[in-house]
């Protein structure tokens, strides 16, 4: 039994879909989401059980490339949070009708199918094979199914595609590079390179070009507000829950390690990015008229803080930035299908529109209260341990850096309680707001009870993911 | 030879059963004996052996690429069938023309000596010459097949000079004679410029900046599937016969040779791909993207030792994906006037399987994986890169993404916009080519080893 049982599992799950036609296409999804999570737990036993549950198997001769996929703790942290995202996201969008929805649920499983390869890739090539790959489904489940003007939605989702492969193609390049000097797309032969410092620097560029783009990172994060606005919210939710930590996944993967000198050299000018980042998401999204965009900001403001703790090279920061991968995957859920439940009720996504919802819908406001309350990194919630460790690793660099990374702390608290405040709160509004449905409350529940349950008990992940970054801090500090 | 042999025999016997009453039987049998030929040719494909005194020398590299000439001709024939059906007293006519066209492919790739390879460029042109100016009644038909006649019959000319000038300096037309006497260390002048002005010529047919202005009238004036024709097959014909001029005549590459190429290589990606944003007509802008194409494949020049598979990968996965997006635009355009973009609109809602295939093939044209595209892009930077060409690869890299932009213009026409009318009718045999076309990239991509080790020395 090994790990490419789950890829299997996904890619004939959305097959399966696709012929399973438009009525039954949801249900049919579901499952296989479902059927993947259980894989990947069943898989994450017999890995605790210390087996080997990895996979190789050449592929091309000339160029050299293998089929391998490789799980150790960090690949498996991330295949669990895919694994567990995508049955949710799948039974978000029970409550909306989707034309055509034999092709969306199709693609969002296709979409993860993608997600888990790159998690799973130990080979450069095939890693960058499913990297691309999970461009296209996402390209057309926010241009077909996307709400708002065609045109404009056109326009944002068409940037987004060319961005981010303009980035990505650059990485490429950056791989052709290694195999010219390694001989191989194997990440272990990838990591005994020994790189001149200005080759470093150049494929450490390349890289920071694909993820910088794909995280955001400022100034490459242009196309992110208009392309979470325009896409469904299955689209947001997986652009935001998954696809985002992609980039950060790999820059603990491939970017650090391939070129640690850099890293190290040039370590505090990308911290500084990242915490350019939490700034700016924050006092940009203060000002934000519309939900969702104000969702995204502040996800652009929390990914900064992650991106900061990975570039601090040290092992507090990368577990920090794992946990806090994880937990602002499940709370960013969580809060786009908030604002999803509000669209399907009052069709629209303009805060102004909204208020006085709470009165209408008491068991609505607790768990969007709480969906809030854990974003800003609340103590015994999952986003406290994450956003702490972080904070704690920026202070062994310098203090500033934790001081001013600690302003999402505060600005978030600020922007999303006035948020709360001008959505829930307030005269009760005139328009009907039915609460919560029972697939809509079981959804927001299960999202409520992990970030609970890993923000008091957050053991498990980290004895899971520790050691495999150990061995990366020691790739990493091997020159 | 062989196989050069039983296709000149299958286009004979095309125009005999045309006397004989049979038309409706052509387009099948013309098909069958294709696959026999292509039997034939991969029966060649590991036995070397040189014909009538190094007229024709069958290797490895002439049966490989006269393989997929063969499946290229096989999906343009049966193209043919639904595409003429106006036409039927004429069908013979081009299906004979497209099989003897085909002969003068084989016969360009699998040379021994000039002057065959000027007789197969020669049959080549001319039959395209004639297919260009196909629709009679046409204007635009006419003014293309005029047009490309003029400027393939000067290109045709400055070849002819190029080969004098090597005789002069060699004294021979035999390829092999004249590769061991280019390694001799003092070179007649002429030898260099007769080898320029051949490329030139070739440079042309390929249509690579800046020989290219013929080819965006042509493709647009031209009948649809002779524009499939000139862009799948004879632009593949053509890089693969320059592939084989140069690496056959020469011994070494000269540094300033390898300038040139990489100046070309730039200007025709970069010119195509910029002149293929502003396009409207489909036709149109699959010529400059044909254009920007033919800078990446050129790229092979430079590494001429090993690129010969790679060139093989890089012409299919460009071919088969131009088949299949060619059947859907043949399809599309059928009782249109022209092939605007306008046209395309909503096809992803009346028709999704076309609409998928066409979107499949502009992918594998852009380079996205899993489509052979991909890996074609791919083992060319990397090849590219051990040369040493690395400013080139970066050049290549930012076009690729440039080419995304007009690729997505179709696909972004026939998933957002609303279907302006109503098509009827599912004519099986686009279907089954388009299909097949695509099935075969995807193969390519998920298995590329099949292809690349091809040639493998």
């Amino acid at each position: 039994m090994n790990v490419s049982l789950i890829l299997i599992i996904l890619l004939v799950g959305a097959f399966a879909t696709y012929i399973a036609g438009d009525k039954l296409a949801s249900k049919v999804a579901l499952f296989f989401g479902i059927a993947a999570l259980g894989c990947s737990v069943v898989l994450l036993n017999h890995f605790n059980l210390g087996e080997n549950i990895s996979f190789l198997s050449q592929w091309i001769n000339q160029p050299h490339v293998s089929f391998s996929l490789n799980a150790d703790g960090l690949s498996m942290a991330m295949v669990l949070l895919t694994a567990a995202l995508t049955p949710i996201i799948i039974f978000t969008s029970f409550g909306t009708e989707h034309k055509n929805a034999k092709a969306f649920y199709a693609l969002i499983l296709f979409m993860s199918f993608a997600m888990v390869g790159t998690f799973l890739a130990a080979d450069g090539l095939l890693y960058y094979i499913f990297w691309e790959l999970s461009l296209i489904p996402i390209y057309f489940i926010a241009l077909i199914w996307g709400n708002g003007d065609a045109e404009e939605r056109k326009k944002a989702v068409v940037k987004f595609f060319i961005y981010t492969l303009a980035g990505s193609l650059f990485m490429l390049v950056a791989f052709i590079y290694l195999y010219q000097k390694a001989g191989s797309f194997l990440i272990e032969d990838l990591y005994k390179l020994n790189l001149s410092a200005t080759e470093q620097l150049w494929i450490f560029l390349a890289f920071f070009l694909a993820y910088a783009i794909k995280i955001p990172i400022i100034p490459f994060h242009t196309w992110q507000a208009n392309v979470y606005q325009k896409a469904p919210a299955v689209g947001t939710m997986l652009l935001s829950g998954i696809m985002l930590k992609m980039g950060l996944y790999s820059v603990i993967r491939w970017q650090l390690p391939i070129a640690p000198l850099a890293a190290k050299e040039y370590m505090n000018i990308f911290i500084a990015l990242g915490i350019a980042g939490v700034i700016y998401g924050s006092i940009v999204a203060l000002r934000q008229k519309d939900l969702k965009k104000l969702l995204a900001y502040s996800s652009l403001a929390h990914v900064g803080l992650i991106a900061a703790g990975t570039y601090t090279l040290t092992i507090d920061g990368l577990r920090g930035a794992v946990l806090q991968m994880i937990a602002h995957g499940f709370v960013v859920v969580g809060l786009f299908f908030v604002s999803e439940i509000i669209y399907r009720r009052y069709a629209t996504g303009t805060i102004a529109e909204m208020g006085g919802i709470r009165t209408q819908s008491p068991k609505f406001a607790s768990m969007f209260m709480i969906l809030v309350l854990a974003s800003v990194a609340l103590p015994t919630t999952f986003n406290f341990v994450g956003e702490f460790t972080v904070l704690y690793s920026l202070s062994q660099i310098n203090v500033w850096f934790a001081i001013l990374g600690g302003t999402t702390i505060i600005l978030g608290a600020y922007y999303m309680l006035k948020m709360y405040q001008q959505v829930m709160l307030g005269e009760t509004n005139t328009k009907a707001f039915a609460d919560v449905s029972l697939n809509e409350g079981l959804a927001l529940v299960l999202i409520i009870a992990l970030l609970f349950f890993f923000g008091l008990y957050p053991k498990p992940i980290t004895d899971l993911i520790t050691p495999s970054l150990e061995n990366i801090i020691k790739v990493i500090n091997r020159a | 030879m062989n196989t050069l042999i039983a296709i000149i025999g299958l286009g004979v016997l095309c125009l005999l059963f045309e006397i004989f009453e049979l038309r409706k039987a052509i387009v099948p049998v013309t098909i069958l004996g294709l696959l026999a030929v292509l039997g034939l040719d991969a029966s060649e494909f590991n036995a070397p052996e040189a014909y009538y005194n190094n007229m024709i020398i069958v290797t490895k590299f002439s049966s490989a690429f006269s393989g997929l000439f063969i499946i290229l001709t096989i999906f343009l024939v049966a193209l043919g069938h639904k595409f003429y059906e106006n036409q039927p007293s004429k069908i013979s006519d081009f299906i004979a023309i497209k099989v003897f066209l085909l002969a003068g492919a084989v016969a360009m790739v699998s040379f021994g000596n000039l002057a065959m390879f000027f007789l197969g460029i020669e049959v080549l042109s001319i039959a395209l010459y004639i297919l260009a100016a196909s629709s009679r009644l046409s204007l635009k038909s006419n003014e293309a097949g005029l047009k490309y006649f003029l400027m393939g019959s000067f290109a045709s000319g400055i070849i002819l000079f190029g080969i004098c000038l090597i005789y002069g300096a060699m004294g021979t037309f035999d390829v092999t004679e004249i590769s061991e006497m280019s390694r001799s260390a003092e070179l007649p002048v002429w030898f260099p410029i007769g080898i320029a002005l051949v490329t030139i010529g070739m440079f042309f047919k390929i249509a690579a900046v800046p020989f290219h202005f013929w080819a965006p009238d042509v493709y647009e004036g031209a009948p649809a599937l002779t524009t499939a024709l000139m862009s799948t097959l004879a632009k593949v014909v053509a890089i693969a016969t320059l592939y084989k001029l140069i690496t056959v005549m020469n011994a070494e590459i000269s540094e300033g040779f390898q300038h040139v190429i990489v100046i070309i290589s730039m200007a025709s990606m970069t010119v195509g791909n910029i002149m293929a944003l502003r396009q409207v007509n489909v036709k149109r802008m699959l010529a400059f993207s044909g254009i920007s194409h033919a800078g990446f494949m050129i790229m092979t020049l430079l590494s001429t030792t090993n690129a010969a598979g790679t060139l093989l990968y890089y012409t299919s996965a460009y071919a088969l994906a131009g088949i299949a997006a060619f059947s859907v635009i043949l399809y599309v355009c059928k009782n249109t006037e022209n092939e605007d973009v306008t046209n395309f609109h909503g096809l992803g809602k009346t028709n999704p399987l076309l609409a998928a295939i066409l979107t499949a093939a502009l992918l594998s044209m852009a380079g996205i994986p899993i489509f052979a595209g991909f890996f074609a892009k791919m083992v060319l930077f990397t090849q590219t890169i051990q040369a040493g060409f690395i400013a080139l690869v970066i050049v290549a890299v930012i076009n690729s993404i440039i080419s995304v932009g007009y690729y997505f213009k179709l696909i972004l026409a026939m998933y957002t916009k609303e279907p302006n009318e109503t098509r009827t009718g599912t004519p099986v045999v686009i279907y089954a080519v388009a299909v097949v076309a695509i099935v075969l990239n995807i193969a390519l991509g998920m298995f590329p080893s099949l292809v690349l080790d091809l040639l493998a020395s």
